[in-house]
């Protein structure tokens, strides 16, 4: 190739490729992503989950990791392991280290009540994620649990009711007793019970939300009322235990379980279309995944100017997954979401 | 095992006879006033409901009758048997699944038993520290999530815990299984031999000649192995595998249900049939109350004033000794 001509073509790539250097370099201005970038930049986000060790932190974390990619702020994860005084400590640690926004996933209803009025005080805005303390921050996302608990009553009434034919007869169990879903749940089902007298609750026991202790717990109530209608368990994971009393006892089919939890793949869909659980009210986490992103990087954006003082709540949709639709997409899996976002 | 006292009370009084009596009146009261309790179906259900915490009674009650202790064994439980069935999961088969679990907690058996016998370090240490090792190295090497979920695919092993034949609950003939195992070779075999006599007085034993550091070795390896039969038949039973159980006090009542049928912490007495009287007084405690639709809180209260009343009873039929209150070094 001549001198001439090998110019020509170097110079023509290089115009060619400016404008594509260019867009690299700035990206189109529409007036805000820049600014939104900026602020979010080099921002550290708190985030302290019961256990990361199962779906639903698993999931909201995904939620916040493509956000903390794309936007350039940080997460600190300090894992509480099912022990309030270690997540009491890493939310302390956490608010001397002045981190921008504290997400918090409480065990209890009054354990971290202290510390989040602590955290605002330091000028951090607070997030509680799906379990809740009676004061609220800045911000809950998650289930409401009262909503939930009726929709799970209803369920058991439309199985086990007058109009259906079944005899009313329910028993309960329920998990932790001091775990702000147990204690609004059995609440919700006190006031659906009073309200529909042809229901009855045979048996009201707690297990943990150990599946082992739900399935001894289920399985000396099913010898003891042998004309149970149904349980209603208070989380997915421990009611595995009541489903294989149930199917142990060769009744799967004719005693109902309705239970509720995230919506997983594995732990809501195939087991309700396995025949494990009858009914699986879901909060859908991974609906809570994107609100929590939305929720932190509003308030990273618009921080308040007295954290704590308006706080907002995103409260997630409720599902029903029966045999009917556990096919139509109603449940997620981890790796589709660690794959395309929630 | 009687201690070879001629005091007629003692030997007639056993902790292991108090508690069976206790079982047995207890059994005649929630007979009474519990409707449904006294079926043969209740009876079995309430069998099958502690059968887990058996099992790991025996693995521990080995180690306490060779004087030491496994605070790990719920933590060997949980993750070699999680381990395993998250191998299943992602593509393994059964048979090599089952089998790397097994080896783990064999070589975790192996690991506290040269610790505790050649490293001299004290059981209780040992064995505390290697639960929280194990748990650690599990949830962050092993498991990638605290519940594992299995069903009825995983095959013939889904019996182990699941089912029932000739309508007696397949966990419950696990274990009778392990206990007959136990029962033999705590009574019939050299090794029980030496392991009662080395729990009795290690020094004596090992003047005597009976190879105490590998005789350690041999029981934390079985307490281990017995970890992951508990841990399979859990499994199965639940459909599921839940390694924050690690987290929960069920070691606490695994050893409640060995001392408190009569196993001495002091080593060198008892045997699986104090085991077995034990669960069953914390099974028949935990149907009943069930039945009566006691209020957790309450069964709570119930369940540490039987406790104990038995401890209380033991100590006026069995009172301490020069000899005994100076052993106790585990």
């Amino acid at each position: 190739m001549r001198w001439s001509s090998f110019l020509k073509v170097a110079v023509a790539v290089a115009a060619l490729a400016a404008p594509v250097a260019g867009a690299v370099a700035a990206e189109f201005d529409d007036g805000q992503i820049n600014v939104t970038r900026d602020t979010l930049k080099g921002k550290r986000v708190g985030f302290v989950p019961i256990s990361m060790g199962f779906d639903l932190p698993q999931v909201w974390y995904e939620g916040l990791r493509r956000d903390a990619e794309r936007y350039g702020y940080e997460i600190v994860t300090r894992d509480a392991n099912w022990n309030v005084q270690a997540g009491a400590q890493a939310i302390n640690q956490l608010i001397g280290e002045q981190v921008d926004v504290l997400i918090v996933h409480p065990l209890e209803m009054q354990a971290y009540a202290k510390l989040i009025d602590k955290a605002n005080a330091a000028g951090i805005p607070v997030i509680q994620i799906n379990l809740k303390s009676l004061n609220t921050g800045d911000a809950y996302v998650g289930a409401n649990w009262h909503s939930i608990f009726v929709q799970t009553g209803e369920e058991i009434l439309k199985r086990c009711g007058k109009d259906a034919g079944g005899n009313g007869k329910v028993a309960l169990v329920q998990g932790v007793l001091t775990t702000p879903g147990s204690q609004i749940g059995r609440q919700a089902l006190a006031d659906f019970f009073a309200e529909h007298p042809d229901l009855s609750i045979v048996a009201d026991q707690a297990a943990d939300w150990d599946a082992t202790k739900a399935k001894a717990v289920a399985s000396t109530i099913l010898k003891q009322n042998p004309d149970l209608c149904g349980f209603i368990g208070f989380w997915e994971v421990q009611d595995m235990g009541i489903a294989a009393a149930i199917k142990e006892a060769g009744l799967q089919g004719k005693v109902a379980l309705v239970t509720s939890g995230g919506g997983e793949q594995k732990s809501a869909c195939d087991n309700v279309a396995n025949g494990n659980f009858t009914v699986n009210v879901s909060y859908d986490a991974r609906g809570q995944a994107r609100d929590l992103g939305t929720v932190v990087t509003t308030l990273l954006q618009n921080k308040p100017q007295t954290p704590g003082s308006h706080p907002i709540g995103v409260y997630s949709h409720n599902k029903v997954i029966t045999a009917d639709n556990v096919n139509a997409g109603v449940c997620w899996s981890l790796d589709d979401v660690k794959k395309y976002g929630p | 095992m009687s201690s070879g006292t001629t005091r007629g009370l003692s030997d007639s009084l056993t902790q292991e006879r108090i508690v069976l009596a206790l079982s047995v009146a207890l059994f005649a009261a929630f007979g009474l006033f519990a409707p449904g309790f006294l079926t043969a179906s209740n009876t079995l259900s309430l069998i099958q409901n502690v059968a887990i915490l058996g099992l790991l009674g025996i693995g521990m009650s080995v180690t306490i009758i060779g004087r030491g202790i496994d605070l790990s064994i719920v933590a060997i439980m949980a993750i070699s048997v999680a381990w395993s069935l998250s191998l299943f999961e992602s593509g393994m088969g059964v048979a090599p699944a089952i089998l790397l679990g097994f080896a783990f907690a064999l070589l975790i058996g192996v690991i506290n038993g040269v610790l505790i016998a050649y490293v001299e370090i004290p059981a209780i240490f040992t064995t505390l520290a290697m639960g929280t090792v194990v748990y650690g190295f599990g949830q962050y090497f092993l498991v990638p999530i605290d519940v594992t979920y299995v069903n009825e695919s995983i095959g013939w092993i889904h019996q182990i815990g699941a089912g029932r034949t000739l309508g007696i609950p397949n966990s419950v003939i696990s274990l009778a299984v392990i206990a007959a195992l136990g029962f033999f070779a705590l009574r019939s075999t050299i090794f029980g031999r030496y392991l009662y006599a080395m729990g009795d007085n290690p020094a004596s034993a090992r003047v005597a000649g009976v190879p105490t550091r590998p005789l350690i070795v041999a029981k934390y390896v079985l307490s281990a192995l017995v970890a992951f039969v508990a841990g399979v038949v859990m499994a199965m039973s639940v459909d599921s595998m839940n390694t924050r159980i690690v987290n929960s006090t069920i070691v606490y009542d695994v050893i409640l249900v060995a001392v408190i049928g009569g196993i001495s912490l002091s080593g060198g007495k008892g045997g699986i049939l104090n085991v077995l009287v034990g669960t069953l007084l914390i099974g028949i405690l935990l149907n009943g109350m069930t039945i009566l639709n006691m209020p957790y809180t309450a069964q709570n209260i119930v369940k540490g004033l039987i406790l104990l009343f038995a401890i209380v009873a033991d100590s006026i039929f069995n009172p301490r000794d020069e000899q005994t209150s100076q052993q106790g070094d585990i």
